[in-house]
């Protein structure tokens, strides 16, 4: 269980804190609250949870697109937020690449689709005149169902649909060879048959071309069908992990278990789901100290809302901070090495 | 042939009172090499208080046809052909004021883009608030109050009243849009893929605020989305589309335990499982129809595992092959028998 692994990513104790920006509100969102956990070399690791929990903040910190309050994130062995100053880290830029959550406003509206793609081949000088450029583009548009690929090249973001930009966006990732794809929600408007291509795709290129994937969703299935690990948040923490098949059949933290008890499964037949009560709204701006799920677990006990639980390993690689679990928080936190399969 | 279709498709059990009449809708979208037919003769209805789900492939003119209904469409697309009723009334042949006053009073949507289609220079209570007292006497501080309640609906803590778009997660913002949509509750409300962003959970708790709503207040939804078993769970009939059509619809407990058409098969058969053994799927093999040219014939027959004869020469019709249940597909011409 705890062999050394060939760790691509290490995210250590990550953490992010926005201002309310408010003009006299001096508080803080906490959005992203200590979060570890890595992806091994050609991996595919997921991470799932609720809507507003610090997804999209983990992979924004990662791919440097802001800088984080504290914490570490540690590339091929070395902390890039330390080792580089923030503009001149091309490499990392063009390592790992990230398709964005919203296809609608990551799309530049006065361009063209094949623009798009030829920019980062560009800037990251992946080709060598205009005949292998334009031959890259229209190759990254069929290898994502994007063709006729002269066709699509030529079209302006308005004229795609919603799946389709996705698509572009999933494209123009890949377009630079990279070594990581951070992808939030990069399949959330297709439909089931081209989902299934895009994962199929993900995977084939983890298997064959060595390229790993953080891969953000709500599709908690998908997760299982493609991915190896994966990584549950609530409330801007990290509250579970564990190998994908063994986090859908045997989910240990309270909030993992409400998310499945949740999940629409047409091969479930069709069962009428006993809605689950909303209880407090998690607040993020400066949270109260305890778990943050306490206000809405089923199994709350007084410990719960005063201390935070750390992270107990309960089988080979399946940790879970959870007062319910281990002797009352004196485990310690996960290491890179048994926090991630 | 047509004409029953059409009467047929609005003939659905119990007292079944229309509220919306699309009716052969045609639309389509000039482009360099000829004109894109993204909705091409599309026909149905939705009841009063009825749900009714789209779903179908990526580019299939699902939100096409939520812009028509709504007649926001722009240049280069231009509606072709069809009418859409509103109790009767045809609402592409409205007058600016008639479509002004349908758009504020009768209609709400929820857009694909939801996540990127708040004003950013504005907070999100601000937006929801202005939306409230466009269409209500009541003061602002009262405006205010049903802002934050409105929040607190869709799951926002009420203290992010005076956050800016861009200060909320995407999920956030599609719930933010979906409040503003709530508050107005008028006859109809399309909502375009409004649950993307959204986990299981707070999905649920939505969708369960809606149907609450909707019990209350007796407004009808077309509901477009990818998550068919989303779907099965909240309308009352689905249609499918593919390429520019719909090539079956029924309620939604019959299709989804009984479908006919290959391409809803096939639909159903890409789902990954959530628990049992894992295997591998490959969706539907082939790429989608190009709308400029569409196949001839049935235009899933380059794709369709079943096709014969008359499959790439002649265009299957929408036909009710079992009570309310209707499919274009040369594999079900004749209605089965009245013993079903
Ligand atoms: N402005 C435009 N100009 C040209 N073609 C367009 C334009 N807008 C949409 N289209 C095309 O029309 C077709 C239908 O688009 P639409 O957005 O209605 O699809 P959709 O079913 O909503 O797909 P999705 O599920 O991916 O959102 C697509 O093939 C799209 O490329
Ligand atoms: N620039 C910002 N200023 C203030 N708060 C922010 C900012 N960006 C994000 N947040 C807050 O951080 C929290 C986490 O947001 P994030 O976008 O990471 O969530 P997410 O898990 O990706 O959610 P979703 O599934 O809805 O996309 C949210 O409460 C959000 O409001
Ligand atoms: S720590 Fe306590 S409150 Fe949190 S999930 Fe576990 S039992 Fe529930
Ligand atoms: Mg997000
Ligand atoms: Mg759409």
């Amino acid at each position: 269980m705890s062999e050394q692994r060939d760790l691509v990513l290490d995210v250590q104790h990550l953490t992010k804190h926005f201002p309310m920006g408010g003009m006299r509100d001096a508080r803080k969102v906490h959005a992203v609250e200590d979060v570890t956990f890595s992806i091994p070399r050609t991996e595919i690791v997921t991470l799932v949870g609720e809507s507003g929990s610090g997804k999209s903040t983990t992979a924004r910190l990662i791919s440097r697109l802001i800088e984080p309050t504290s914490g570490e994130v540690i590339y091929n062995g070395t902390d890039v937020l330390k080792s580089q100053p923030r503009g001149a880290s091309l490499d990392y830029r063009g390592d790992v690449q990230m398709v964005f959550q919203d296809p609608f406003g990551s799309l530049n509206p006065a361009h063209t689709i094949g623009y798009h793609i030829e920019r980062p081949l560009l800037i990251h000088k992946k080709v060598s005149g205009r005949k292998e450029l334009r031959e890259r583009v229209l190759d990254l548009l069929n290898t994502v169902g994007l063709g006729p690929a002269e066709e699509t090249a030529e079209k302006f973001p308005y004229e795609l649909s919603g799946g389709q930009r996705q698509r572009v966006g999933f494209a123009r990732a890949l377009s630079v060879e990279p070594k990581v794809i951070l992808a939030d929600e990069p399949v959330s408007m297709l439909d089931v048959s081209i989902r299934v291509g895009v994962l199929n795709l993900m995977k084939r290129l983890a298997d064959d071309s060595g390229l790993s994937f953080l891969y953000i969703t709500h599709d908690i299935a998908s997760a299982r069908y493609i991915s190896d690990h994966t990584n549950v948040m609530y409330a801007g923490r990290m509250v579970e992990g564990a190998p994908s098949d063994e986090l859908v059949h045997e989910p240990a933290h309270p909030y993992t278990r409400l998310l499945l008890s949740a999940v629409p499964n047409p091969h479930a037949g069709l069962r009428t789901q006993e809605t689950v009560a909303r209880g407090e709204i998690p607040s993020l701006i400066d949270p109260p100290p305890g778990c943050p799920f306490a206000a809405r677990c089923p199994h709350v006990m007084p410990v719960c809302r005063e201390v935070m639980p750390n992270a107990v390993t309960i089988a080979p690689n399946h940790w879970v901070r959870c007062h319910l679990y281990g002797d009352g928080g004196v485990s310690p936190l996960p290491t890179a090495a048994n926090s991630v399969g | 042939m047509s004409t029953d279709v059409k009467r047929g498709i609005r003939a659905v059990p119990g007292n079944f009172v229309p509220l919306i009449e699309i009716d052969n809708l045609q639309v389509e979208y000039l482009a360099g090499r000829g004109s894109v037919r993204a909705v091409d003769g599309v026909s149905f209805s939705i009841g009063k208080g009825e749900v009714v789900g789209l779903a179908g492939e990526s580019g299939s003119g699902k939100s096409t046809i939520a812009q028509a209904i709504m007649r926001i469409l722009q240049p280069p697309a231009i509606i072709t052909g069809g009418k859409v009723l509103i109790e009767g009334k045809d609402v592409l042949q409205m007058s600016d004021k008639q479509i002004r006053d349908f758009r504020w009073d009768e209609v709400s949507m929820v857009f694909q883009s939801a996540m990127n289609s708040l004003n950013p220079v504005m907070t999100v209570g601000d937006q929801i608030i202005d939306a409230i007292l466009a269409h209500r006497k009541i003061s602002e501080q009262q405006a205010r109050e049903q802002a934050k309640e409105m929040l607190r609906i869709v799951g926002i803590e009420a203290d992010r009243i005076d956050s800016y778009p861009h200060q909320l997660s995407g999920g956030m913002r599609q719930r933010a849009v979906i409040a503003i949509a709530l508050a107005l509750q008028p006859p109809l409300m399309i909502m375009d893929e409004p649950t993307t962003a959204l986990d299981v959970v707070v999905q649920r708790e939505i969708l369960a605020k809606i149907t609450e709503l909707r019990e209350q207040f007796g407004f009808s939804i077309l509901f477009i989305t990818h998550d068919m078993s989303l779907l099965v769970e909240i309308s009352d009939r689905i249609a499918i589309m593919y390429g520019g059509e719909i090539v079956e619809m029924a309620p939604s407990r019959e299709l989804f335990e009984n479908p006919l058409h290959p391409y809803t098969q096939g639909l159903m058969a890409s789902f990954p499982a959530l628990t049992g053994p894992r295997k591998r799927l490959e969706g539907i093999p082939g790429s989608p129809p190009d709308l400029i040219s569409p196949p001839s014939g049935c235009r899933f027959h380059p794709r369709c595992p079943h096709r014969f004869g008359p499959c790439d020469s002649i265009h299957p019709p929408l036909i009710e092959v079992r009570p309310n249940h209707f499919v274009a597909c040369h594999l079900h011409t004749t209605p089965e028998g009245s013993a079903q």
